[in-house]
């Protein structure tokens, strides 16, 4: 309560914005009942969202509803969840997480073309090798810092997506072709569809693949988020420095992130690939990288119902506004840039994300550090500057 | 003797920030560094607690060479600090500070809590409030507050009385003279040579990277070099003049060199 009104009165110039504590306060007393309540009516609202009624006002100019939600919005929904750990959680700018949705990719493009695993077997390997990239990449790298740290992720993304393209093992630029669809698992009917088949022609059983893998993601993170670990992360997002003199090996906390981060990422590049049934290296551009941290930061980094609204948003509003033809390109780029204006913290942050917001981190840990405070700027980009030196 | 230093080099990138200081904490002691901007004092205590890796030299700390350990486990060993800039998590609220305090440590957190609660009132009654929101001297309790949690047998203060109220700084002062009445060891790094010569017990004077000086801080109270270098007085004696004056362009170039000072 103490912690409300405070940040109320800090901010004159908040009033009349559109303030979610009112509904953070109820759901902070709700009991056990309802919140199960909310979540199953939330789950039920996802599986209900393929359907024509909602499709007819959410993709009006004739492009498939279904497929929208199962090639871009669930797919950007899971990596935004999965670059939320690294970013949101941990505080570390990761600039080339498209890096691990390539390895998932190109883990089951090579081993079903090749090897003749299945989806299943596929899946949990792509898994584990995004996981080590995500350490190979993490452990030589997460000395550093901030911009330093970005670079470096920057450059990772594109060593990635060169080597597939400059490499015959995986066809170069022509890519990996006839990735198997998963197998299906029962053919049994519901409401007109066959949630369980997996198929060429219907894209719903994709989407209900992704919102199971969503749906055990967000618990999984959830878990995470309210342990030892995530305080950990909380810790080395607010300060690195104290969190290490507090006892926390802040190193591996920051390993850890970069790999759980990237094992999401890599199963969404399984099932991207299983339902396009090819890939290319111009699937693993950079750009995919910048719109998805984007989704988390639009959405209100750190906060699992933001990033998810941030990636559903990211994705739907381009195909939503086909009619607009070339300019909706145009009109996203300003609804992003005044977006950032006129709230930084994004559409939903979490309240401590307000609050570090406010005290000048810019709520990004270490990487807001560095441009925000005019008491650590210059010192600190100096710093790291020697560091890097070494 | 529960911390040693002998001997420290530490380099930022190729500029060395310490030139070989050795300094000593008895258990049970107040002992300050002191010393201009830029002469090596954050750095040392970043050092011994393991914030920054030596080139040379070596820490022991209560039998045990900790030179090479991570700083993550220094705190286990005991060493608690209260940084530069005072480090509060802006984000967590008081408690939950308190709690990271704690962090490393297993079992009953209670009675930690309750005796930082009671040492600074102020910040039980702020329990709930996210750390960023308070004022710089609550921000000072709650670093030091949160460094007592481990139960450290040495603290480390960086600069508690920077940026704050003469009133204030009395009170944290007075604070840090209970926390060693109750058995802690303390090492502060001040720059406010004044208020910390009249608490500890014994000093060293930090130039460049060195030390340049070692005493019973009574004495150096009295000592007229450091009385015009470090608190303002004596200037008229021709000696310590230009003692004045050699430190200045030597200040500047260890400036550059604890790159990490605000």
């Amino acid at each position: 309560m103490n912690l409300t009104k405070n940040l109320k009165g800090n901010g004159g110039s908040r009033a009349g914005r559109l303030s979610l504590d009112p509904v953070r306060d109820w759901w902070a007393t709700a009991p056990g009942t309802v919140r199960w309540a909310v979540y199953l009516a939330l789950i039920v609202g996802a599986l209900l969202l393929p359907s024509e009624a909602v499709g007819s006002f959410m993709a009006p100019s004739g492009s498939d509803w279904a497929t929208m939600l199962s090639d871009q919005i669930g797919i950007y929904v899971l990596l935004a969840l999965g670059l939320n750990v690294v970013v949101g959680m941990a505080g570390l700018l990761d600039l080339g997480y498209v890096a691990f949705y390539a390895v998932g990719g190109y883990t089951i493009g090579i081993f079903a073309t090749k090897y003749g695993w299945n989806f299943w077997e596929t899946l949990l390997l792509a898994i584990g090798l995004a996981a080590l990239s995500g350490v190979l990449l993490g452990a030589p790298t997460l000395r550093l810092r901030g911009d330093y740290l970005a670079i470096v992720t920057l450059g990772f993304g594109e060593i990635i997506k060169k080597t597939a393209s400059n490499s015959d093992y995986v066809n170069g630029p022509r890519g990996i072709q006839g990735i198997p669809h998963p197998p299906s698992l029962s053919e049994f009917e519901i409401l007109g569809v066959q949630p369980l088949k997996y198929g060429l022609l219907d894209s719903r059983p994709y989407y209900y693949l992704l919102v199971f893998f969503i749906v055990l993601t967000i618990i999984f993170v959830k878990r995470m988020e309210n342990s030892r670990v995530g305080r950990a992360w909380s810790a080395i997002r607010e300060d690195e420095d104290a969190a290490e003199l507090m006892g926390v090996p802040t190193f591996r906390f920051k390993l850890a992130a970069f790999a759980i981060g990237a094992a999401i990422g890599g199963s969404g590049g399984v099932v991207f690939a299983a339902k396009q049934t090819s890939i290319n290296p111009e699937n693993f551009v950079f750009l995919v990288s910048a719109l998805i941290l984007a989704a988390v930061v639009l959405g209100g980094s750190g906060n699992i119902p933001g990033v998810i609204l941030g990636a559903f948003m990211l994705a739907w509003l381009p195909e939503r506004f086909r009619e607009l033809q070339d300019y909706r390109m145009l009109l996203f780029g300003a609804a992003l840039v005044a977006m950032m204006v006129f709230r930084p913290e994004g559409l939903w942050p979490s309240r401590r994300r307000k609050a570090e917001l406010e005290e000048g981190t810019g709520g990004m840990g270490t990487m807001g550090a560095e441009v925000a405070g005019p008491v650590t700027a210059g010192a600190g980009v100096a710093g790291e500057a020697a560091e890097v030196k070494k | 003797m529960l911390l040693e230093i002998s001997d420290i080099h530490v380099h930022y990138g190729k500029i060395a920030a310490l030139k070989g200081v050795s300094a000593e904490v008895e258990q049970g002691e107040i002992v300050t560094l002191i010393g201009a901007n830029g002469a090596g004092k954050t750095t040392t205590l970043k050092t011994i607690s393991g914030l920054r890796p030596l080139s040379s030299g070596r820490i022991v700390f209560d039998g045990q060479d900790i030179s090479r350990m991570p700083g993550h486990k220094r705190v286990l060993a005991g060493i608690g600090q209260s940084p530069e800039g005072r480090g509060i998590f802006p984000g967590m609220t008081v408690e939950e500070n308190l709690l990271m305090g704690a962090y490393a440590r297993k079992g009953d957190v209670s009675k930690e809590l309750n005796e930082v609660y009671e040492l600074f009132p102020r910040l039980a009654e702020r329990k709930s409030q996210a750390g960023g929101t308070m004022s710089g001297g609550e921000q000072q309790m709650l670093a030091i507050g949160r460094a007592m949690m481990a139960k450290p047998k040495v603290l480390l203060l960086d600069e508690p009385s920077m940026g704050l109220a003469p009133k204030l700084v009395q009170q944290i002062f007075e604070i840090i003279l209970e926390i060693n009445r109750r058995g802690c060891t303390v090492l502060l790094v001040e720059q406010n040579a004044q208020q910390a010569l009249q608490i500890a017990h014994r000093a060293y004077v930090l130039e460049t990277g060195r030390v340049v000086k070692s005493a019973p801080a009574r004495d150096l109270l009295d000592d007229p070099e450091v009385r015009a270098a470090y608190l303002g007085g004596d200037l008229g004696e021709a000696a310590s003049q230009s003692d004045a004056a050699d430190d200045a362009p030597a200040a500047d170039d260890a400036e550059t060199g604890d790159v990490r000072k605000g």
